[in-house]
């Protein structure tokens, strides 16, 4: 299709805003290289255009004017202490309060949650394993004294004879950069990780004790002597119950 | 203070005073300070200040007078006469600087300010659009018919 000279002039404005397409752009350029006529007028409306940019900066503010707007946009608002004012400060404080609250509730609720993930993971990471346990025992007192100088505490194991649960053996977790015990045990075909930190380094565990289920695994925590015990595993919960009872009366 | 002086110099071509362009900056940062809340993060900051300028303005008395100025364009066909540019025509618009701002200065205020917005804040039609409140294709027409004024009034006050 062949344009008219007025239909590319009409574009020569929006072709020096930068507002044509490539394609546009490059086609009026092609026209501009051949018609003397266009290009004279581009080069007219080119020449306003700077001319325009020129004058239009003209005025300077006034540099007192900048420092009494900066003063004043500066200056803090008064504050109106009056009686009016007391039930407004008091419904915005008990918001702030209440949403503070919130706030911390839930981020206590999520670091919790992201507890559990982390030691579900680790659960899985130990079932993946080729090698799960760094000492094999069924023997708590082969188990127990394999800890030490490994972990800054120490803990009991209970008797497991007569229980359903078998001894695997342990290894040394880490969570939030603390070290602690994880025991493998054994309950018919499904292995459960216990594992076991020091109280201090996780004071984000708020609750006491839990009965949760994390990623479809079940799991138990409970506290005992400044030691927290979780217990993870894909058994039913009525088993992990039984095993938290047992350490629990372990001490 | 973001986009001072460039605030004040938009200012003072629309208000054509520098009492009232003081006032007026003034007025805009105490309103964009209370408002920053409603700005958007990600949406065009320049745009927004400058809206809130231009709408300041439109409520003082120097604005509301502008207002009245009808532009006939909105319905108007695009359709200007071509210009018979030639060397000599070329060499008239190579004109000094204070004739041009004079020029600018006599132009109807919604001329005057889309000319401003295009060609020394180098806004993209997009955010002329935005400052102003207009839909694209009027900022185009505007822009055409302000280029065109403000080429006639070059041309009188050479004239004369």
């Amino acid at each position: 299709m062949v344009m008219s000279c007025e239909t590319w002039t009409e574009r020569l404005d929006t072709y020096f805003d930068g507002e044509l397409s490539p394609e546009e752009a490059r086609a009026l350029n092609e026209h501009l290289c051949q018609c003397t006529s266009c290009a004279t007028e581009g080069l007219r409306r080119l020449q306003q255009k700077r001319a325009v940019q020129a004058a239009a900066q003209r005025f300077m503010p006034d540099p007192a004017f900048r420092g009494r707007v900066q003063k004043k946009i500066a200056a803090p608002r008064p504050i109106l202490w009056s009686r009016r004012w007391l039930p407004v400060l008091v419904t915005v404080a008990a918001s702030v309060l209440i949403a503070g609250f919130l706030v911390t509730f839930q981020r206590t609720r999520r670091s919790e949650q992201q507890l559990l993930s982390e030691l579900v993971d680790q659960h899985v990471a130990t079932l993946a394993s080729a090698n799960p346990v760094d000492v094999i025992s069924t023997d708590r007192h082969t188990v127990k004294p394999w800890f030490e100088g490994k972990i800054p505490f120490t803990f009991n194991l209970p008797e497991l004879q007569g229980s359903p649960f078998v001894l695997v053996g342990g290894r040394v977790s880490y969570l939030r950069q603390s070290p602690g015990a994880e025991l493998i045990l054994r309950i018919r075909q499904h292995q459960i990780s216990l594992f076991i930190f020091q109280e201090e380094e996780l004071s984000d565990a708020q609750e006491s004790e839990s009965v949760r289920t994390a990623h479809s695994f079940e799991v138990r925590n409970w506290r005992r002597n400044g030691l927290l015990y979780f217990a993870v595993g894909d058994v039913n919960g009525q088993d992990l119950d039984r095993l938290s009872e047992l350490f629990k009366a372990a001490g | 203070m973001p986009l001072f002086e460039r605030l004040y110099n938009f200012a003072h071509w629309l208000t054509q005073d520098r009492e009232e362009a003081e006032d007026l900056v003034q007025e805009t940062y105490a309103k964009a300070l209370k408002g920053f809340a409603s700005f958007q993060p990600g949406t065009n900051f320049r745009a927004w200040i400058y809206q809130i300028l231009r709408n300041t303005f439109l409520t003082s008395r120097t604005g509301l007078k502008s207002a009245s100025v009808s532009l006939d364009e909105e319905n108007g066909q695009q359709n200007l006469p071509v210009a018979n540019a030639t060397p000599e025509t070329i060499l008239l618009q190579r004109s000094d600087q204070q004739l041009v701002q004079e020029a600018l200065g006599r132009l109807a205020v919604p001329y005057r300010e889309v000319l401003l917005l295009c060609e020394f804040e180098e806004m993209s039609y997009q955010e002329i659009a935005t400052t102003l409140a207009i839909p694209i294709g009027t900022v185009m027409s505007r822009l055409s018919r302000a280029r065109r004024a403000l080429r006639d009034a070059v041309q009188q006050m050479q004239k004369n």
